[in-house]
């Protein structure tokens, strides 16, 4: 293998840094007309009038859309249902019709020449609304929380264990708000082609997705529908569903019959999508020796009055150690805001910072190391079923990481490390993730110049999938990596579910391999067939494709050059397309998971804390490319730093309003806030998780480093802060 | 063209402002353009002149997606107008590779794999570019702290900070 595992530079860098790669409002289209959103101010009730008059007197205004005048959209919810949306609901019909669901809620769509007429003429929209009695706070509406299914079941009797436990830890922790804040906006330009058909450029993880939803909703035909995001500005899960603004911009250009642009402003984006609120309680009982007896976890998370999301927060506590005794239950509070929506590791990020954190106290109360407490717990087995995983190297993590940060130096007492004026804390936390693979498609056109063209309905979210594409077909074909062009991102191309939850990487490489191999089987079939074939003898097994060769693997020398095999077979490409399925298989668990040092100073007087140094040691298989999976982590660590002490949506309960909408008061890590950050890649072989023994690492990096961070932060001063984020005045308090 | 879905009400035409022409020189070749007074530098690049490799993140001066190097200095465009412009030197990302080389900037960006999505790279370029002239950033933390004004939501930081400082040594030597 030339190019899988190694640090291949992306193949897309050149497009990106000379600004050439296009991205969903950057499409150019003759007569684009301009969309402006309007957006409800009240987060309950309905739209008693809307009065479009002095928007329409605008010069260069176009049209005003609304429920009252749009053009047909499907009634039935059914035709809003993607393929993210929650089980339980009715998605959000966006313009469909009076009813306000939330604060922020697009209620109508100014259409103009420009785009700047398009945003005053918005602002001249006067909207009269009833109100209805409206809830958004989940301290006050846990109280009515109902419990959801999960696939977990529990083990033992959890509470009568808790209650003998010669050492008890019993905590709430809470994850406000979050917004997966792209940088890019989310945008759509439809072009309008004039026989009807449609061409999207769209800020979505999953073109076919949008594509089929778009097909329900207008009542198309495939054929007269084309979703294209062959470059996405980031995504971070808000992009899975298919997000309004496609919608309305589709709506436009069925209305005007022309092409229309239409851009979110950042303060709309926050009505999109976010991580749901969450109260974590955990409840864990050891023995006096520290080794862990029961554990107990409870997630409290909001959702929206119309849909029921939920994800796995509780499951990992009872599958990642060793206890005999588990409970679990996931509620949820209905409130008036949006539906929350997959955000970087989505159940994961939130429940596993319950349980790192309440590890730690446990380590605290049973006057232990916090890495011999999980060496202690340490399983080589899934506790939820009792079944062996494919492999698990965390010991391993634990291990390096801890080498690498020095972690023997550490002195366990808190406020004991100190560096001139701040406090010094070192914590840690592990992180787990699933590696999972879905049913994906590869079309492969080999030319008999040696060019390869690989074609899939996956999009390049920023994750690197256009490179390791490359690098896998490259290796798998037997070319230089310069010989392989890749194109994805467009629903008509092979098929592919939406980007995410880590596992783009396995499906994808699985479907080349699947179809490199069909090539194989053709290239060899030809290569017998020429007068005097080397191969003549051999067995399809020995046959191998390298450096443009259809060589015997038992001979290398022996192969005959793949040009001319295809020359005189009279063909001047090969096409190949074929779907690798994926077998369900319960005999192993497939995880990732990792071990996260860090360590903080924080000033003593001023409560400010500086995440000095991240040690984050991963075991996630095998790592195709060593250069952007090492970003992909970086980029899980930098996020976990904003959730541990930045990341806070701010709503106002007695509006419903989300208060900080923008990037300016919801802070993000920025450049100062991130120091030294080492990545390991524990080797991991694993040739029972997939051929390939690929995991997939676009989660894991974020998982337990808000833990590893909040612990660090209890090291360093002595007080603990359950409530993220952790702030001054929380510290100070 | 005849609205299909809401009559245009009686009443006196609400004027777009009037246009004004702007010239511009932009990657080096004369532009001129006709624009309202409340279209931005970004928006003037990106709609007007097909210049889409400058990106809008925020549009409030917040994010730095949209930096471009205005007279050489870096510049956040969503936060001047092109009429305020007039006669002024634009360099944006389409701008900086000479003849097919990439400016040293954009290939230590690749070499330390220094965005992963692309939305902010543009911003991210430039404003190292525009870090680099200014001269004041000598040290690890200074450029951390320079380069803040440009978010990077997918975080590069470190890899964004190793790429600049490559850039640096190699202007240096």
């Amino acid at each position: 293998m030339a190019y899988i595992g190694t640090p291949t530079s992306r193949v897309d860098g050149t497009a990106k840094v000379t600004g050439t790669a296009k991205y969903a409002g950057d499409a150019a289209a003759p007569g684009l007309a301009y969309g402006a959103v309007v957006t409800s101010t009240i987060p309950k009730g309905r739209i008693a009038k809307i009065d479009a008059g002095a928007a329409l007197r605008v010069a260069g205004v176009l049209d005003v859309l609304s429920h009252e005048n749009r053009p047909r959209m499907a009634r039935r919810t059914a035709a809003y249902k993607d393929d993210v949306a929650p089980e339980q609901g009715s998605p959000f019909r966006p313009l469909y019709d009076d009813k306000i669901l939330f604060s922020g809620q697009p209620i109508a769509l100014v259409l103009a020449e420009e785009w700047e007429i398009a945003r005053f003429a918005a602002t001249l929209v006067r909207v009269e609304y009833d109100v209805a009695p409206f809830v958004t706070d989940l301290h006050v509406e846990r109280e009515r929380a109902f419990a959801v299914e999960q696939p977990h079941k529990p083990r033992g009797d959890a509470d009568n264990a808790h209650a003998a436990a010669a050492v008890r830890h019993e905590a709430e922790y809470f994850i406000p708000i979050e917004h997966h804040n792209p940088i890019e906006l989310y945008a759509s330009t439809v072009l309008w082609q004039g026989d009807g058909k449609l061409t999207v450029y769209d800020k979505t993880q999953g073109v076919q997705n949008v594509g089929n939803y778009l097909c329900a909703v207008f009542n198309l035909k495939p054929v007269e529908l084309r979703v294209l995001s062959p470059f996405m500005g980031g995504g971070f899960g808000s992009g899975l569903r298919p997000q309004y603004q496609v919608t309305l911009a589709v709506l436009a250009a069925r209305a005007l019959e022309r092409p229309v642009r239409l851009v979110l402003t950042r303060q709309q984006m926050y009505a999109l999508c976010y991580r749901p609120a969450t109260i974590e309680r955990l409840v864990l009982g050891a023995e006096r020796g520290g080794t862990l007896d029961s554990v107990g976890h409870e997630a409290i998370a909001v959702t929206s009055q119309y849909e029921d999301f939920a994800r796995n927060d509780t499951g990992w506590s009872g599958q990642l150690y060793k206890s005999r005794h588990a409970k679990y239950v996931h509620r949820l509070a209905r409130v008036d805001l949006p539906t929350p929506s997959d955000m970087r590791a989505p159940g994961a990020t939130t429940g596993v910072y319950g349980l790192e954190c309440a590890m730690d106290e446990l380590a605290v109360a049973l006057k232990l190391d916090p890495v011999e407490l999980r060496l202690r717990c340490y399983s080589d087995r899934d506790q939820h079923e009792d079944i062996p995983y494919t492999s698990k190297k965390l010991r391993e993590c634990y291990r390096q990481g801890a080498a690498v940060f020095g972690w023997d130096r550490r002195n366990r007492e808190p406020r004991s490390m100190r560096d001139g004026s701040e406090l010094v804390g070192w914590g840690m936390a592990s992180g787990v993730w699933e590696a999972l693979q879905m049913d994906t498609a590869v079309r492969i056109v080999l030319g008999a110049n040696g060019h390869a063209e690989i074609s899939c309905a996956f999009s390049d979210i920023g994750t690197g999938t256009y490179t390791i594409v490359a690098q896998v077909a490259a290796d798998l074909l037997g070319l230089p990596l310069e010989a392989v062009t890749v194109q994805l991102g467009d629903s008509t191309l092979p098929q592919a579910p939406v980007e995410g939850g880590s596992w783009t990487a396995a499906s994808v490489s699985h479907a080349i391999a699947k179809t490199a191999d069909e090539i194989r089987k053709e290239l060899w079939r030809l290569a017998k067939a020429m007068p005097n074939s080397p191969l003549a003898a051999s067995r399809l097994d020995d046959i191998a494709l390298a450096d443009g060769r259809i060589i015997d693997k038992k001979d290398g020398g022996r192969g005959v050059p793949m040009a001319d095999a295809m020359r005189h077979g009279r063909r001047d490409r090969l096409a190949c397309e074929s779907t690798n399925t994926v077998k369900e298989d319960t005999s192993h668990a497939r995880n990732t998971h990792s071990a996260i040092f860090a360590e903080v100073k924080v000033d003593e007087e001023l409560g400010v804390i500086r995440v000095t140094r991240v040690v984050s040691a991963v075991a996630a298989g095998r790592i195709l490319n060593t250069k952007t999976a090492r970003s992909q982590i970086m980029g899980g660590v930098v996020g976990g730093i904003g959730m541990a002490l930045h990341e806070e949506t701010l709503v106002d309960h007695t509006l419903g309003r989300m208060m900080n909408a923008n990037i300016a008061e919801y802070h993000v890590p920025v450049n100062a806030d991130v120091h030294d950050i080492e990545v390991i890649f524990v080797d991991e072989p694993d040739d029972l998780v997939n051929p390939l023994g690929i995991k997939g690492v676009g989660e894991i990096g974020i998982v337990g480093v808000a833990a590893a961070v909040a612990n660090a932060v209890y090291h360093a001063t002595g007080k603990r802060v359950r409530d993220l984020p952790i702030t001054v005045d929380k510290l100070l308090r | 063209m005849a609205r299909k879905f809401r009559k245009r009400p009686s009443g006196p035409t609400i004027p777009a402002p009037a246009k004004i022409p702007v010239s511009l020189t932009v990657n080096g070749a004369a532009r001129e353009i006709v624009v309202a007074p409340w279209v931005t530098l970004l928006d003037a690049l990106r709609e007007h002149l097909g210049l889409t490799g400058t990106k809008k993140g925020c549009d409030h001066g917040q994010c730095g997606a949209c930096t471009v190097l205005l007279d050489g200095r870096r510049i956040n465009s969503c936060m001047t107008f092109a009429v305020m412009q007039d006669g002024a030197k634009v360099t944006t990302v389409e701008g900086l590779a000479r003849d097919g080389t990439l400016h040293p900037v954009q290939q230590a960006f690749i070499d330390h794999d220094a965005f992963q999505c692309g939305a902010c790279t543009s911003g991210q370029i430039c404003s190292a570019i525009g870090l680099i002239a200014e001269g004041r950033a000598k040290t690890v933390e200074e450029i951390r702290e320079l380069m803040s004004g440009n978010i990077c939501r997918c975080g590069a930081y470190p890899n964004i900070v190793a790429a600049i400082r490559q850039a640096m040594e190699r202007e240096r030597s």
